[in-house]
């Protein structure tokens, strides 16, 4: 399917040449497509199709690679010390954004990106340009990139959303063969006469009409998609010498470019059921994604009509075609696209708070350990001394020449905002015994609590624990839409795994650590487990298990509240409490307010 | 680059409604456009830009002075604060303030190159100096590092800037309207910059295939060839030029009877809005509204126009009602029209 004519039907079956086709369209204009998202572990299949990229951009392109932790001043500019110290003049230093202008960035574990990054590349995405204002740099300066995600996230932790809607394309390496690929290497010749053609590629009405429905149909929301499809099309059409969009290229488009952003499966048979009811009894990712399954059905109007439009079935046919087996069987039981839970994720990678975070202004001292020096503070500082210090030392006076004279007073140093950020965790029992309308008012003081949170800019997170296990109803984030979403969805009933809820919580308070935040702990439970760890039903061990995770609550020094949602304070909870160290609070004696105000008690006592 | 024309935007009328009514009167304060990804926010605002009738200027001024404003300037300035100076017209300043922009660059610094090469100690402005008589436009406004949101606020409230580092004493006029974006999901706004907003509203992506089919078509329009697609567009945006032009010059000749404020007065009490600010901008937006109407008195049409947009973000919040805020104001608007 590379070099000549596409036999569509035997080529469609191959994920190799669906790979080959996405990097050829995305070479032609990287910046039209914007990207490509490499979905998996690192093997050859990934080195393969970066190899792919390299010979099929024009040679002078630049790709470059961007380090996983980036510098603001490493991504987008900035003044370099060592040039600038040495010529006694300001020496600025482009930014990869710029450098790789007419070229491609390449993103090693994009998954980790930090999201002011994410946020960069977006803008630059976008513009086609870097809009600069930092460290004595200002302007527009061009930056037409394309982006290749090599995205190794797995379960929630993946990408950022608002990276990955902008890329035209992903591709699931674990589908494709490890043997390699059957067919002969994309031409590069081929896509640089495409190069060549691409603005003259011109598409008609009926088929971005086509592409826009197929995007409906598959539930994609954002509005880049339709538009990167038609993008895709003029290109597909431009490497097979076309001057105007076919059924085919828009084939192609909707396959490679809408199929794997389907958040629902097209139905073609008469069945016109919502492949997602929302299941009362169950389950996580409705609650965090309810819209979507309450959304009015949008194939009510334009279904009669589809049998009208060939064109149309044809393109959501191929869309269909391209959403991948795993997506599918995911949207068929529901739990479509998880909320992006960032979680820390790889072990042992602990973030420091004075490396990391975000700048929150400049401190004069010496840069200690591994403190981030401000160059053009520092420099800002010593300049106006410039001739007095050389005059001093017996140099050449005038401005402009000689080395530049630091003192140690000059030195500045950036401070990043990681300080006393709280992290409130919610482990909140939902099981029967914690009866339903106890879990109504749990539900009452946690929203209260958030509020709260919210006004004082914390973290929160939410555990729910029942039935079987627990869920990780609500990722630490501070968006409240998040939040609101999640708790309207917290149904209750089913056994108490009170140990499987302590383990996530803690799990959750040992990441707030990691990433310099301070976790404080809101359990809400009676205290009446009756599931052991290894998640067999058994009152003793279960009582046990939680007994021994209270414990290392208690070893690991986390602040916790302990809010007993049994009617009528029990022995049970009171043990477990003091075995975590926790501060026990009978839920009958309290509202939510003053709730809340235990809480922030707990969290000024924490930072 | 060339930039999407404001009159192709498909939809989003809200936005659009918005984005004119401080074009017209810059005094109602900033807007702040809240939505989900790729609604064509930032489109919106930098579109909005260059149709906006020129502003005159002293030549040279680094701080975008008014030619017939008190004379004067801040040291160092190429234009010399002279008493009769000479008047340029120019373009709006719309200024971005990106994510991830340090605080030297909002609100100046030493030059470092005339201070490092000449010896000089010169102050470069910033960000803040640009956009005076302007807009400020920050994409991510709920991304922005605090110690920055508190520095524009201050800035905002104050309508100057003051500066105080590296031996430098500064201060200058920095008035501009601040137009926020962002997406909700990925971080709350903090009250106090909230309030400092005259209007808001959310933008949705649309979800009638017609409306989304033509704004397909027309960004890949615009994106095969710009300078075909603003060429086929330039009339509309002169027409609304010249009419933006007449309803700022007509704004002046607006009045507002009293049961117009006394409805607004009403509204805002049943909503239990804090403060005064919120009736003032309703007002405000109200008479902008009148005058974008070609109409020199304000009327109830008017006041409910622009009553969502100018109170949607200053009801007293309990963040966790699921009742959208809109949706409460809509409510208000039909008891105190009905009575």
């Amino acid at each position: 399917m590379t070099a000549e004519g596409n036999e569509p039907d035997v080529a469609l079956l191959d994920p190799w040449a669906d790979a080959a086709l996405a990097i050829e369209l995305f070479a032609v204009d990287p910046f039209l497509l914007k990207g490509v998202t490499l979905h998996g572990w690192p093997g050859p299949q990934r080195d393969t199709l970066c190899g792919w990229i390299r010979a099929l951009l024009p040679e002078w392109a630049p790709m470059l690679r961007v380090p996983l932790h980036v510098t603001d001043d490493r991504l987008l500019g900035g003044v370099s010390l060592a040039a600038t110290l040495q010529a006694g003049r300001v020496i600025e230093e482009r930014g990869l954004l710029v450098q790789a202008h007419g070229g491609v960035l390449v993103l090693p574990m994009a998954e980790r990106i930090e999201p002011n990054v994410a946020s960069h590349l977006g803008a630059a995405l976008d513009r086609g340009e870097l809009l600069l204002a930092r460290e004595g740099l200002a302007g527009a300066y061009p930056a037409r990139v394309g982006v290749v995600a090599l995205d190794e996230g797995i379960d929630g932790e993946r990408a950022p959303a608002a990276l990955r809607d902008r890329l035209g394309f992903e591709v699931q390496l674990g589908l494709l063969d490890p043997q390699g690929p059957a067919d002969e290497p994309p031409e590069a010749t081929r896509v640089a006469r495409a190069r060549g053609s691409i603005a003259e590629v011109t598409i008609d009405d009926a088929h971005v009409e086509a592409l826009c429905r197929a995007g409906e149909v598959l539930g994609i929301t954002s509005l880049r998609a339709p538009l990167l499809a038609v993008g895709a099309a003029r290109a597909h059409a431009a490497l097979q010498g076309r001057a105007e969009v076919g059924d085919e290229d828009t084939a192609v488009a909707a396959r490679l470019v809408l199929g794997p952003r389907a958040t629902r499966i097209p139905v073609s048979e008469p069945e016109e059921s919502e492949p997602q009811q929302p299941e009362p009894e169950n389950d996580d990712a409705e609650q965090i994604e309810p819209d979507r399954a309450a959304r009015p059905e949008p194939q009510a109007e334009g279904d009669g009509a589809s049998q009208d439009r060939p064109l149309e079935d044809l393109v959501v046919e191929a869309a269909r075609s391209g959403i991948p087996a795993g997506l599918l069987d995911a949207l068929a039981l529901g739990r479509e696209r998880r909320a992006s839970s960032r979680r820390a994720g790889h072990a042992g990678e602990l973030r420091v708070s004075n490396v990391g975070g975000r700048p929150a202004g400049v401190v004069a001292r010496m840069p200690s350990g591994d403190e981030r020096l401000n160059v053009v503070e520092t420099l800002r500082a010593a300049a106006p001394w410039q001739p007095l210090r050389r005059r001093e030392q017996g140099l050449d006076t005038r401005p402009g020449r000689g080395p530049i004279l630091l003192r140690r007073d000059d030195f500045r140093v950036t401070r990043f905002q990681q300080r006393a950020e709280t992290r409130v965790i919610f482990a909140v029992d939902a099981s029967g015994s914690a009866a339903l309308q106890r879990l109504a008012e749990a539900k009452g003081a946690v929203e209260q609590v958030l509020a709260d949170c919210y006004v004082r800019r914390d973290h929160v997170a939410l555990v729910a624990f029942r039935g079987k296990g627990t869920v990780l109803l609500l990722p630490p984030t501070r968006s409240l839409v998040h939040v609101r979403r999640s708790l309207a969805g917290l149904a209750g009933g089913g056994t108490t795994p009170l140990a499987a809820g302590i383990d996530a919580a803690l799990g959750l308070a040992i990441d707030a650590r990691k990433r310099g935040q301070t976790p404080v702990l809101v359990m809400m439970t009676d205290g009446r487990a009756n599931i052991a760890r290894d998640g067999q039903p058994d009152r003793a061990a279960g009582e046990a298990d939680a007994l021994a995770g209270a414990r290392s609550v208690r070893a690991l020094g986390i602040r916790t509240l302990f809010l007993d949602t049994s009617p009528r304070p029990r022995d049970a909870a009171r043990l477990l409490a003091e075995a975590m160290g926790a501060k026990y609070l009978p839920l009958p004696y309290l509202d939510a307010v003053g709730i809340s105000r235990q809480v922030q008690l707990l969290a000024a006592s924490a930072s | 680059m060339a930039v999407f024309p404001f009159t192709a935007i498909v939809a989003q009328d809200e936005l659009k409604l918005a984005l004119e009514l401080v074009a017209i009167d810059p005094a109602i304060g900033g807007v702040l456009v809240f939505g989900d990804r790729g609604t064509g926010k930032s489109t919106a605002v930098r579109a909005l830009a260059q149709l906006l009738p020129h502003i005159r200027l002293v030549e040279g001024c680094r701080y975008n002075r008014d030619p017939d404003g008190e004379p004067g300037c801040v040291e160092g300035c190429p234009c010399g604060g002279k008493k009769r100076p000479r008047a340029v017209e120019a373009p709006v300043p719309v200024v971005d303030l990106p994510l991830g922009a340090t605080e030297d660059r909002v609100v100046g610094a030493l030059d470092l190159e005339a201070a490092l090469t000449r010896g000089e100690r010169v102050f470069s402005p910033g960000l803040l100096a640009r956009a005076n008589r302007g807009f400020l436009y920050i994409d991510e406004v709920n991304l922005l590092p605090d110690h920055l949101v508190d520095l524009l606020l201050d800035v905002a409230a104050s309508g100057e800037n003051v500066v105080e580092r590296e031996g430098i004493g500064i201060r200058h006029p920095a008035r501009f309207v601040l137009i926020g974006s962002g997406n909700p999901e990925e971080g709350e706004l903090r009250p106090q910059l909230l309030d400092r907003f005259g209007l808001s509203l959310d933008v949705k992506t649309p979800e009638d295939i017609p409306t989304r089919v033509e704004v397909v078509k027309r960004r890949a329009a615009f994106e095969r060839s710009p300078k075909a697609f603003t060429d086929k567009w330039a009339a509309k945006e002169r027409a609304l030029t010249s009419r933006l032009k007449q309803s700022r010059a007509r704004l002046a000749e607006v009045t507002t009877p009293d049961t117009v404020l006394e409805r607004a007065a009403i509204l805002c009490k049943s909503l239990g809005t804090d403060g005064l600010r919120g009736e003032l901008t309703l007002v405000r937006a109200a008479r902008a509204a009148a005058s974008l109407a070609g109409e020199t008195v304000v009327s109830d049409v008017h006041l409910r126009k622009v009553a969502t947009l100018a109170l949607r973000h200053r009801l007293r919040r309990n963040p966790l009602d699921e009742s959208a805020s809109s949706t409460r104001v809509e409510r208000a608007l039909e008891q105190v029209f009905a009575a």
